[in-house]
């Protein structure tokens, strides 16, 4: 039943005595733990795993690892499935559920294949170049592309799992730990530095893990592994994460990382866990250890089920105990394939033959090879591939004597597995994320590392350095480690760096960039350079004849490079082609820029737990539990949950905030204002500093008193106002608009530290320090005198406009008497810790004049009835205090303020500006919907000229009528006339007055 | 004669291997002079070349560009096509531009895939609803499309949103222009490329400005680095780095450069109609043809010429994201870039004359412009062919910031500026 028919007899590092069932498309297998998902399914002779993006061509597995293009599964079942991950990542467990994605109605049958039949006719922009007729039908052909695009589905459910998102700092941070990483972590961890280790695979040890012969101190690769993975764990300032992707390098050495906590344990195992951690690592120094990717070369149907990087044949066999039984042809440019060769060999997996590009290859490698029987065909290329569902033989044909293209004599070979290498480039990703340069090296054929830049303190060593041989990558491994740590100012002992008895020699690799076949490159056979978006060798032709050859200009013109594997496999071969055809040297077409990520990254570690009531704070005020019990219906403003307005039981909102209103104007009203913003200002030029802000004087205000202010941008706009007042000759309390004030703490620190910086003046935040609740109404000071010993309340010794500290209810407080109603009113400050009690005494005392709470409503209607501005709502940073109608507050005095001199611009100062003024609509019940646009002329339909808007209308249950304020062009030359609102198919007419409509003369102040 | 692009010639290619496609644009070298000069080869610059030398038969014009063209932010937006702007001249502006584009494909002869799937904003407070009706209604009466949505109406058009009253900030309605959608911002770059040179206008790459040659008061061409190249007039459409060039010129412009960044996830197969855009949650999102999200947000907080962006911006947008959009956390960001946006006090962009001679500017489209490109290109290239602005260009002069006739849009953009 657990028959695995490809698995090799013994090898590898899978678990035997832990089998694992799993299922793809349906069916059920068997693999081991420690498979990943792609050795599982080569170990049951699965090849055909997935369809192509645009060609639905049947496709394999063609990596070991994360630069797979082609076998992208979906993973898992309803809310928790997965688009587009790469099999050859994905780890084995138990009951795991993978489908093969984009394709219908089976990965045998797949309609989608019929785009191959048609491929001749839609090569790389076919559709820039057509759907253009009929003029409007796009949209229709558009939605047949979409439907055939877009490889996986993405789940339409709530994602059940949690993410989560954690910061942290270390000496050196080691990306990649295979021997040049673990090398530095040995030589680092020994002398004390803190080292964070992070590796993307489950186990620690890179390419180590997939060898077979090679011998460090003496020991075996994977011994010699283990025994590092002991000592650096033992070690308790490292970090050894595993499972953890560096996918992206940001300024000044932050990088982040995506570590997977229970991916590997299937969907439930990790309740009690997230699924996924983002860390943000700042590291004094960053070591790139990412190694090296190997290219495949782009030879006709490369593409073809069985066809696959050498490196990763190797690591099938050699780490996961799979390939047996199977047949395979090696095309190589270089020696490395050999290893692939000999290991395969040595495992039990039949190699029909080395096809070497090169005319006479007499590396060490090849000589041991060939000592072993493996025919080697030396100056040969493999010229088509044949199978559809999957390879059943490659032709091959002697290469012509420049290379460039072969001679007739046609040898057939038959086998399942075709391997090819085209050398390797250093996985360099991370080091261009940081903005430095990559450069090319003509040795290795490959784009290296260039300088590092300044402030980014970084170095590449090993494979992502261009450096192969498995001794230089330990040595250049313990060096970094030791000298990085040194650097640092660790001194104690690195130990000595690991050693390896001799390695073979390898001989230069022949750069062929397209393996030629029998027939042009775009008439027979396809030559995949980018699999995973089917773009081929005579697609970047086609780019180049059309022009499209800058780097950047071939890369989106083509798609090159743009799948989810991000070109890993592609950028180079494709890149080189252009240079061929340009007849340019590779650099000189330029890399593209390599941008976060490195591998995909799951968007919910972005938020981690920063999601639904944490996505932003939300602010609530000390009495917001007395506004719940009492039932308050909650509006959001800004961060703030504020109450809106109370009903009571069988209330609408109209008649609750009727209710509110009136009373008020008639008892009295208790309304939360904690969250005006605070400013405490304090120092020797706090008074100039607020006459600068402030549009009028400051500097004789007394202490003891209070005035309201209005802020202006640099443009002379209005852009907030408050009441300010003098504690003390050198002390301001400032009050702010709600939302306001953040903008305005940033705004006076801005002009302070930017442009005043002499200036000594220092502003603290007291939002949250300060509690306030306003009494508003007749009645109040009849109940504030009820709770108070020490503050009087009558108006001479407490006047308008003035604050008095005191005792309220027993506990301190500050009362500020300044009104939003035009009420007499009473604005009680207090600790947050008394706030509660205050309030609920207040309650409990004014129970016997029927205190009324209010909310936000209320509180609009009440300052619209006497034609107090809202910032924000009156004002959208177009306003000056002119067209407010507020000259009275503009400084003739002062020489200058904040936005004084915008002011004087020719069109600031034209009188027909838009002005405030009030709106009555013909039927008092008809209140005008705020936003509401107005007309002068109404015309059959749009467009129409229009004059302004409703910036604030409610219903006055106190002048029994409805009422408005409107911002008009020329508004205040236009009193008494008729305007008109034009919407939601209705035409309301209004006339204007003054934007004032109760207790016009300003009497009830004084209650 | 260019070869005209279809469905037949695209067959009749097919019989030769694609092997007789032309060029879709020259490269030549630079003339000694030229009528016009466009320094700035992204969609604006070379939109203008195509209206000068299809509208006013200005054909020896050349475009200078320091990279390849279409490489700055031309092609690093979200391909966001909308015209519902608050003030009048704004809409008047934006709405020539949806008009040219929906031509667009048919004009240049190539298809950038203007697709009209309709365009979202969410309004998540009653003051966002108080905002949206004064701007849907000022859009209708300005005879542009634009309605308001409840919230049912919402979750029909875009189940996967998180309408629920619960949610952190709960979504009360939405303005919608249906008219509005995306395009293909590539394409848009190489179809007035290919119009452009179609009608002889050289485009030359790799050519940097590196200064002007003003005498009296009037430029006579400019300094490259491939030689100096007489004008007779320039225009200069280089949007973040438009600063830059002002100051070789000898003058300042009231604008700052930002990094904007966008993102896009893996491609999926279709989950998102529409464009959704919270300027309040803040973010916006959209499905790309190839089926992956095209996400974006607000610009970062301090000014740079570098195109990458700081993370917290990121983290922000897609926090917004994930709680807009419950099931999308699972999906994956497979590429996150930067641009370089050039941002005006008042959010609207600066079309029109210099204080030299000759030498006109477009610039301070901010998070705006790809949108406009058509519109752009087409007042600008009116503004320099007969040395006086466009009607619809006027009030956006340089002069307004000294006259003080400002167009405040802050309101108006996706995202905060």
């Amino acid at each position: 039943m657990t028959a695995q028919k490809n698995r090799l007899g013994q090898g590898g590092r899978i678990d035997r005595t832990k089998p694992l069932r799993f299922t793809f498309d349906g069916k059920i297998y068997y693999g081991y733990q420690g498979d990943t998902l792609a050795s599982a399914l080569l170990a049951n002779g699965v090849t055909l795993v997935g369809r192509s993006f645009k060609y639905h061509r049947p496709r394999g597995i063609l990596s070991a690892g994360a630069e797979e293009p082609n076998a992208l599964i979906q993973l898992g079942l309803g809310d928790r499935t997965e688009p587009n991950l790469r099999a050859t990542q994905i780890e084995l467990y138990d009951g795991l559920v993978a489908e093969s994605q984009n394709r219908w109605p089976s990965l045998t049958t797949d309609f989608g294949a019929a785009n191959s039949v048609i491929q001749k006719f839609i090569p790389s922009g076919f559709y820039y170049k057509t759907f253009m007729w009929p003029a409007k039908a796009w949209m229709f052909y558009e939605k047949f592309i979409r439907q055939a695009a877009g490889l996986g589905k993405g789940p339409t459910e709530q994602d059940p799992d949690r993410y989560d998102k954690l910061y942290a700092s270390c000496d050196l941070l080691i990306i990649g730990a295979g021997p040049s990483g673990l090398a530095t972590a040995l030589a680092a961890g020994r002398t004390g530095a803190r080292v964070i280790l992070v590796d993307e695979q489950q186990e620690l040890g890179g390419s180590l893990l997939s060898e077979r012969t090679a011998e460090i101190d003496g020991k075996a690769a994977a011994d010699w592994v283990a025994a590092a993975v002991a000592e650096l764990t033992a070690m308790p300032d490292v970090t050894l994460l595993s499972r953890t992707v560096a996918w992206a390098y940001y300024d000044h050495n932050s990088v982040s990382l995506m570590e997977r906590v229970t991916d590997h344990l299937g969907p439930v195992a990790g309740a009690n866990q997230p699924r996924q951690r983002l860390w943000r690592v700042r590291a004094k120094e960053v070591i790139l250890a990412t190694g090296a990717i190997e290219r495949p070369l782009v030879y006709s149907d490369n593409d073809r089920p069985g066809c696959m990087l050498a490196s990763a044949a190797r690591t099938y066999a050699n780490r996961y105990g799979s390939m047996r039984g199977q047949r395979a042809v090696i095309m190589t440019n270089n020696d490395g394939a050999y290893r692939t060769a000999l290991d395969l060999t040595d495992a039990g997996v039949t190699v029909f033959a080395v096809v070497d590009l090169r005319s006479n290859p007499q590396g060490e490698l090849v000589k041991a090879a060939r000592a072993k029987g493996i025919e080697i065909i030396a100056g040969h290329a493999i010229t088509g591939v044949k199978g559809k569902l999957a390879v059943t033989g490659v032709d091959v044909m002697p290469l012509t004597a420049d290379g460039k293209g072969v001679t007739s004599a046609s040898r057939h070979i038959h086998c399942d597995l075709v391997l090819s290498s085209g050398g390797w480039q250093p996985t360099v990703h991370l080091h261009s994320q940081t903005r430095a340069k990559v450069v090319w090296s003509d040795d290795i054929q490959a784009f290296v590392p260039g300088d590092k830049l300044p402030g980014q303190n970084n170095r590449s060593i090993g494979g992502a350095h261009g450096v192969f041989r498995l001794a230089d990558c330990l040595a250049e491994g313990h060096a970094a480690g030791s000298e990085g740590a040194a650097k640092l100012g660790f001194g104690g002992q690195s130990g000595q760096a690991p050693t390896v008895s001799d390695e073979p020699a390898e001989e230069a690799l022949l750069p062929v960039w397209i393996v030629p076949s029998d027939k042009p490159v775009g008439q027979g056979g396809k030559h995949f350079v980018d699999y995973q978006n089917d773009v081929t060798a005579a697609d970047v032709m086609l780019a180049h004849r059309e022009g499209y050859r800058s780097v950047e200009h071939l890369k989106r013109y083509t798609t090159m490079g743009m799948a989810t594997d991000q070109g890993k496999t592609s950028n180079v071969n494709a890149l080189a082609i252009m240079a061929g055809l340009r007849n340019v040297e590779i650099p000189s077409v330029g890399t593209t820029t390599f941008r976060p990520p490195y591998t995909p990254v799951t968007l919910g570690t972005f938020s981690g737990i920063d999601k639904g009531d944490f996505l932003d704070p939300i602010r609530k005020t000390a009495m917001h539990q007395w506004h719940e019990q009492h039932g308050a219906v909650f509006e959001c403003v800004g961060q703030w949950h504020r109450p809106y307005y109370y009903p009571k039981p069988g209330e609408s909102m109209h008649d609750a905030v009727n209710r509110e209103v009136k009373a008020a104007r008639t008892g009295v009203t208790i309304v939360d204002a904690t969250t005006l913003g605070k400013i405490d200002i304090q120092g020797p030029d706090a008074a100039w500093f607020l006459n600068m802000v402030y549009t009028n004087a400051w500097t004789k205000l007394e202490p003891g008193r209070c005035r309201y202010g209005l802020m202006l941008g640099e443009d002379g706009m209005v852009f907030d106002d408050g009441v300010t007042s003098r504690i003390s000759e050198n002390h301001f309390h400032m009050t702010t608009t709600t939302g306001g004030a953040p903008r305005v703490m940033s705004w006076l620190e801005e002009w302070h530290q930017c442009e005043w910086p002499d200036k000594k003046v220092y502003f603290t935040s007291v939002t949250e320090q300060w509690s306030v609740m306003a009494l508003n109404g007749p009645l109040s000071r009849k109940l504030l005198e009820e709770l108070t010993t020490d503050i009087p309340l009558d108006d001479d010794s407490f006047p308008f406009m003035s604050f008095k500290d005191g005792h309220l209810a027993g506990v301190p407080v500050r009362i500020f008497r300044i009104s939003f109603t035009g009420e007499l009113a009473f604005e009680v400050n207090c600790k947050p810790s008394h706030a509660l009690h205050i309030w609920r005494a207040l309650m409990q005392a004014g129970e016997k004049y029927d205190i009324t709470p209010y909310g936000t409503e209320a509180m609009h209607v009440l300052r619209a009835e006497k034609g107090f501005i809202i910032v924000g709502q009156e004002t959208d940073g177009t306003i000056t205090p002119y067209d407010l109608g507020m000259g009275w507050i503009m400084a003739k005095s002062k020489t200058d303020f904040l936005g004084r001199r915008s002011l004087t611009r020719e069109d600031t100062k034209r009188p027909d500006r838009k002005h405030l003024v009030g709106l009555l609509t013909d039927n008092p019940n008809e209140v005008l919907l705020e936003g509401g646009q107005i007309v002068a002329h109404v015309k059959d339909k749009p467009p129409m000229d229009m004059i302004g808007h409703v910036t604030s209308s409610y219903y006055s249950p106190n002048c029994n009528r409805s009422i408005a304020l409107a911002l008009v062009k020329n508004g205040r030359n236009r009193m008494g006339e008729t305007v008109y609102l034009p919407y939601e198919g209705k035409v309301i007419p209004a006339r204007i007055t003054e934007p004032k409509f109760f207790d016009l003369e300003g009497k009830r102040i004084n209650g | 004669m260019k070869q005209r692009y279809s469905i037949f010639s695209l067959v009749r290619n097919a019989l030769n291997y694609h092997a007789d496609w032309q060029e879709a644009w020259r490269s030549p070298d630079p003339k000694p002079a030229y009528d016009v000069i466009i320094i700035g080869g992204g969609g604006h610059g070379l939109a203008t070349a195509y209206y000068l030398a299809k509208e006013h038969g200005i054909t020896n014009v050349a475009i200078l560009e320091k990279g390849w063209i279409g490489g700055g932010n031309t092609g690093r937006n979200t391909t966001i096509v909308r015209s519902n702007y608050l003030w009048d001249e704004s809409a008047h502006l934006y709405e020539h531009a949806l008009k040219l584009w929906e031509g667009l494909s048919q004009d240049l002869n190539y298809n950038v895939m203007f697709s009209q799937r309709g365009i979202m904003n969410l309004a998540h407070t009653v003051h966002d609803m108080q905002a949206l009706r004064r701007r849907v209604y000022a859009i209708q009466l300005n005879g542009i499309d634009s309605e308001i949505l409840t919230p049912a109406q919402i979750k029909e058009l875009v189940p996967m949103l998180d309408c629920s009253p619960n949610a952190r900030y709960p979504i009360m309605g939405a303005s919608f222009q249906r008219r509005g959608g995306t395009a293909r911002h590539d394409a848009v770059a190489w179809g007035y490329a290919r119009g452009a040179d179609e009608r002889g206008v050289d485009i030359i790459q790799n050519c940097e400005v590196t200064g002007f040659k003003i005498v009296n008061g009037t430029v006579q061409g400019v300094e490259t680095t491939r030689g100096f190249i007489g004008a007779k007039k320039v225009g200069v459409v280089v949007a973040g780095h438009s600063g830059v060039i002002a100051g070789m010129a000898g003058f300042r412009l009231p604008l700052e450069s930002h990094p904007l960044q966008a993102l896009v996830s893996e491609p999926i197969k279709p989950i998102l109609d529409t464009v959704v855009m919270s300027p309040q949650v803040h973010v916006y999102v959209s499905q790309s043809d190839k089926g992956e999200l095209v996400l974006g947000a607000g610009i970062d907080a301090f000014n740079s010429y570098a195109q990458a962006g700081s993370p917290p911006i990121v983290e922000n947008q897609l926090n917004a994201l994930c709680d807009l959009f419950p099931a999308f956390s699972r999906l994956r960001m497979m590429r996150q870039w930067g641009g370089i946006v050039d941002t005006c006090p008042d959010a609207s962009p600066i079309i029109g004359k210099t204080p030299v001679q000759n030498l006109f500017i477009n610039c301070g489209w901010g998070t705006g412009g790809f949108k406009a490109t058509p519109g752009s290109g087409n007042v600008f290239a009116h503004t320099i062919a007969r040395g006086e602005p466009h009607p619809l260009a006027v009030p956006f002069a340089l002069e307004r910031f000294t006259t003080g006739y400002l167009i405040d849009e802050h309101g108006a953009a996706g995202v905060a500026h």
